[in-house]
């Protein structure tokens, strides 16, 4: 299929649909046309754009909840990006993803794409090509919405793509001390009790989430962790949820904060990127992780992809006189 | 031992037949041809739009309206549905569930028109929606709201129609749906237990009458082909439904406390391969649910031979009947007490049952009861992974399906020799036709009455008032089963139930042929250079998921990365999804029979979409003569129940993506 990438930035998701389904092919042959298309989306990357992590437990409710979010938004005359990542079977390579038969939302609406993606052999919550997808979302919508699985401390990778993190919980799951000792809430901006219409145990949740406040670090940039109760089966909650992510996005565009974290996350994507070439092989040839972050952190990375290239060379290089030296 | 002759005979069991036809004027000829041939009873199937609640011209009612049974969206339906037949004298069974308030509603203004006696109507109701969550999937709102609904039908009948049986629990869709009997017998018992819990929390029947709606309360159960097991578990039900009766809910009186079903024996289970064995499952199945006098079933309905084939012509009916008939009054069942009181054999395998099941309810009751086990789609993900075990079960040959998996070799059938003429086929200018009656009715009706009936009804829902009959007045007003139903929604939101699918813990290729097909889909990965993505999903108003739940489970075994969109689809979402996803084939199931409507429908949303290059498979009951026509409009592949061996379906599919892609494997 042609396109046009004015095509893309118009929104018509038929163009849209095309440049993922470009950006998702790992053959070594269309690395070239990736670097392009990736280097042309980042330059037109909206500028008012907001990148929001949902993330909790499976069972909580999120997809029911998005439902209600998406249309929030809509209201709001916001157009609205939804990247859910579900895990893959190590086993099989296989995947079910689950998410789209229970987000309620309109075929016809040109102001809502959703994807969803198989977290593949990566973890940490998203998926390998994750980030390329956001970049296009970036490009297009307003509000972009990453929905995650996080049960434990190897999903926490959604802070490094989301501005904002909401993390859902639901009343009498006795999870809440679980997340606490495994990391997860050390993460979130935000701290969401879906199904508070079953009211006592929402109280109780309520009080636990009060406690665990205390172990959040987002406090440490100024922000102190914030508390809604919602009900997307009894439909309320969510506009206050909204008022509070809006209010987050205010919060981290008038402390400056966006512009460290935008940079902050194109460093991971390279590490990510490399990762998914190399493995611990590639970081060991170049002298650990750490040392390749600084080598990514020192140079210009408007494009990752590019990046890596420079990067690919450098474990060529360093590989053959390892080898001749034995 | 009280085992001869010189009783009284017992009484046969009730035996019916499910009719359905396309429109309320044929149906009424009907069933007026039915009551003059002595008949009393009548059993109205609806079509799916109806039992949604929607107006035939709503756009998921394309293709559905007048198909499995008579569109009703007014009150003049339903008064044409019962000319000349009065309907005070009638006995009158409705299988509906989610719009169960409204279609009663529609019944008791149709009869009041006729000037009835509304407390003396007889009749039953289904509404169940339990069974529609985990199986049917003919449900529209949340499960707490779904039971308000039902609740409420009962406190109005148990008020006003003191002889009308309310509900019918059903466990027969969850056995369709992969039950084991255990999980059959816990997830109804739990289910009914949940209802009565409900009716008793409303508050709206006076706490004297409360035993009458624990005995009005009756079930529909399904036999399987295991018809021991199947008897045992009839033998269980009566007995924990007693305690259930006399411990929960203080029931004094026994008769109250009996449990009193009916049932189908297993239709699903019925082969297309060599048909005429079927006829031997259906007597086995019998055998499960008469056999016992203790348990016996109180009506039976056995499905036609060929049902796996297309829908029954009348032959095929009458056979199934004479069936019972022959065990009725030729056999000497009847003339014998219990004939397994004192079987230790029989104890030691109730005994099992039961234990099993009363830890299962005792799960639920811990987890909250029916609406939040509902909600958290824990049941539903049982099931699933009961079938997924069943099928693998038959795919390894390890459970024999004669004629499908073992002893397949076959002469020619002289009964299917005809396939083309034998079959009931619905016509198809009936939507039209039906859509220009509803257009006609409502250019005819006073708008504000309409108006202010749907007001009342919103007011009212909110107050407490009881939703059947402020429906009436909705009926009498003029008010649509569309109308009533938009209405609804908007008050008590409408709901997506888990599917259930992706709970369902992944498991290894089990046999070599399961990994040699993950290996295939692998190579075709790194040649594709994305994973092999699969949109399944299910178009139309049928809500029967089991098969593209299967589907979707196996297709992520071996590999697939699957988008599972769940039931009740549009053209336009399948094809939308299909362009957002960036999938590289589409499977979908269709059971309805409506599959010659969708299909081009499908087809010209993804050319639209620049998607034409997407293959399409489809699964379900597609009869010989339109596969032509489905492949005509663009269908790869076509699988029907003949088509048991899943990895063969895997197989098919990855050949259809790699020829798409003009890659070899």
């Amino acid at each position: 299929m042609d396109f046009n990438i004015e095509d893309v930035f118009r929104g018509e998701k038929k163009a849209v649909a095309h440049v993922l389904n470009l950006l998702e092919d790992r053959r070594p042959a269309s690395l070239e046309q990736n670097k392009a298309l990736i280097e042309k989306l980042s330059n037109n990357a909206r500028p008012s754009r907001h990148v929001i992590g949902i993330t909790g437990p499976p069972g909580v409710g999120k997809s029911s909840l998005m439902t209600h979010i998406i249309r929030e938004y809509r209201s709001r005359g916001k157009t609205v990006g939804v990247i859910t990542v579900d895990p893959s079977s190590q086993r099989s390579g296989g995947a079910l993803l689950g998410d789209r038969a229970r987000i309620v939302h309109d075929p016809n609406d040109e102001g809502v794409f959703l994807r969803s993606m198989a977290a593949g052999s990566h973890m940490g919550g998203l998926a390998w090509r994750t980030r390329h997808c956001l970049t296009v979302f970036e490009a297009v919508y307003d509000i972009i919405i990453i929905e995650t699985v996080g049960v434990g401390q190897s999903e926490t990778e959604i802070d490094q793509v989301a501005g904002t993190v909401a993390f859902i919980v639901q009343p009498g799951s006795g999870d809440i001390l679980q997340f606490m000792k495994a990391g997860v809430m050390e993460i979130p901006h935000v701290l969401v009790v879906n199904k508070a219409d079953q009211k006592a145990l929402a109280a109780r949740a309520r009080n636990d989430l009060m406690v665990a406040r205390t172990y959040s670090q987002s406090a440490l940039e100024g922000w102190e962790l914030q508390l809604v109760m919602t009900s997307a089966l009894e439909g309320w909650g969510h506009k206050e949820l909204i008022d509070v992510l809006e209010r987050h996005n205010m919060f981290l565009s008038e402390k400056g904060i966006l512009e460290t974290f935008r940079r902050r996350k194109r460093i991971e994507w390279v590490i990510m990127l490399f990762r998914e070439r190399f493995g611990a092989f590639g970081f060991e040839v170049l002298g650990g992780e750490e040392k390749v972050r600084k080598m990514i952190a020192r140079g210009d990375i408007n494009n990752p992809l590019e990046r890596l290239q420079a990067l690919e060379k450098k474990v060529f290089c360093n590989r053959l006189p390892q080898r001749a030296q034995r | 031992m009280a085992t001869s002759a010189d009783h009284p005979k017992d009484r046969p069991w009730l035996m019916r037949a499910y009719s359905g036809y396309a429109s309320a004027k044929e149906s009424n000829l009907l069933y007026r041809a039915n009551l003059a041939k002595g008949q009393t009873g009548l059993s109205i199937a609806f079509d799916l739009p109806t039992q949604m609640a929607y107006d035939s011209d709503h756009i998921l009612a394309k293709g559905e309206v007048g198909k499995v049974g008579v569109p009703v969206r007014d009150h003049e339906d339903m008064e044409l549905l019962f000319d000349q037949i009065p309907i005070e004298k009638m006995n009158t069974s409705m299988t509906v569930n989610a719009s169960t308030a409204w279609v009663i509603a529609l019944y008791v203004a149709a009869a009041q028109k006729q000037g009835a006696d509304i407390s003396k109507l007889r009749g039953t109701t289904q509404n169940d929606i339990v069974k529609e969550y985990l199986s049917r999937g003919t449900y529209i709102f949340p499960p707490k709201a779904s039971m308000r609904l039902t609740s409420e039908v009962i406190s109005y009948t148990v008020n006003q129609i003191p002889k009308w049986n309310p509900i019918n629990i059903c466990s027969y869709h969850l056995q369709e749906a992969g039950a084991t009997p255990v999980q059959e017998t816990a997830f109804t018992l739990a289910n009914a237990m949940g209802v009565l819990d409900a009716v008793k929390e409303s508050g709206h029947v006076k706490k004297e009458h409360f035993p009458n709606v624990v005995g009005r309360i009756s079930f529909f159960l399904n036999a399987g082909i295991r018809f021991i097991e199947e008897l045992c578990k009839v033998r269980v039900f009566t007995k924990m439904w007693d305690r259930i009766c006399e411990e929960r809910y203080g029931v004094s009186d026994p008769k109250m406390r009996r449990f009193r079903y009916g049932v189908q024996v297993n239709s699903l289970g019925l082969t297309s391969q060599q048909p005429e064995n079927n006829i031997a499952r259906i007597i086995y199945e019998f055998l499960g649910v008469v056999l016992s006098k203790d348990a016996r079933a109180r009506s039976v309905q056995l499905p036609a031979w060929n049902e796996a084939l297309g829908l029954p012509r009348k032959w095929d009916q009458q056979w199934s009947l004479r069936l019972q008939q022959i065990m009725a009054f030729e056999t000497d069942l009847l003339e014998y007490d219990d004939i397994f009181a004192g079987s230790k054999v029989i104890e030691r395998k109730e005994n099992e049952l039961e234990e099993e099941a009363r830890a299962e309810i005792d799960r639920i009751q811990e987890m909250g009861g029916i609406v939040p086990v509902l909600e958290s789609g824990y049941m539903k993900q049982q099931l699933v992974e009961s079938n997924t075990r069943k099928l693998r079960q038959i795919e390894s040959g390890e459970k024999v399906v004669v004629g499908v998996n073992r002893f397949e070799e076959a002469e020619p059938s002289p009964l299917t020799a005809d396939e083309e003429g034998s079959f009931y086929v619905v016509d198809d200018s009936v939507e039209a036709e039906q859509i220009g009656i509803l257009e006609n009715f409502r250019l005819r009706r006073e708008k504000e009455q309409v108006a202010r009936a749907l007001d009342h009804l919103r007011e009212g829902i909110e107050k407490g008032k009881n939703i059947v009959e402020l429906s009436i007045e909705c009926a009498r007003s003029g008010v649509t089963t569309g109308e009533w139903g938009k209405t609804m929604r908007e008050i008590f939101g409408e709901y997506r139930a888990p599917t259930g699918v992706s709970l369902v813990a992944s498991d290894i290729p089990q046999t070599g042929e399961a990994g040699k097909v993950n290996e295939r889909v692998r190579k075709l990965n790194d040649k594709l250079g994305r994973n092999l993505k699969i949109l399944i999903g299910k178009p139309g108003l049928d809500g029967h998921s089991n098969g593209a739940e299967q589907i979707a489970v196996k297709a992520r075994d071996v590999g697939m990365e699957v988008v599972y969109e769940g039931i009740r689809l549009t053209p336009e979402q399948i094809a939308e999804s299909a362009m957002q996803e960036g999938v590289h084939i589409i499977g979908l199931s269709i059971l309805s029979g409506s599959h010659l409507d969708l299909m081009p429908e499908i087809v010209r949303n993804m050319k639209k979409r620049g998607l034409a290059d997407i293959p399409l498979v489809v699964g379900g009951i597609i009869p010989e003569a339109d596969m032509k026509k489905m492949y005509h409009a663009g269908v790869k592949k076509i699988y029907t129940p003949k088509d048991f061996n899943l990895n063969d379906i895997m197989n098919g599919i990855i050949d259809v993506v790699a020829q798409a892609h003009h890659v070899e494997l």
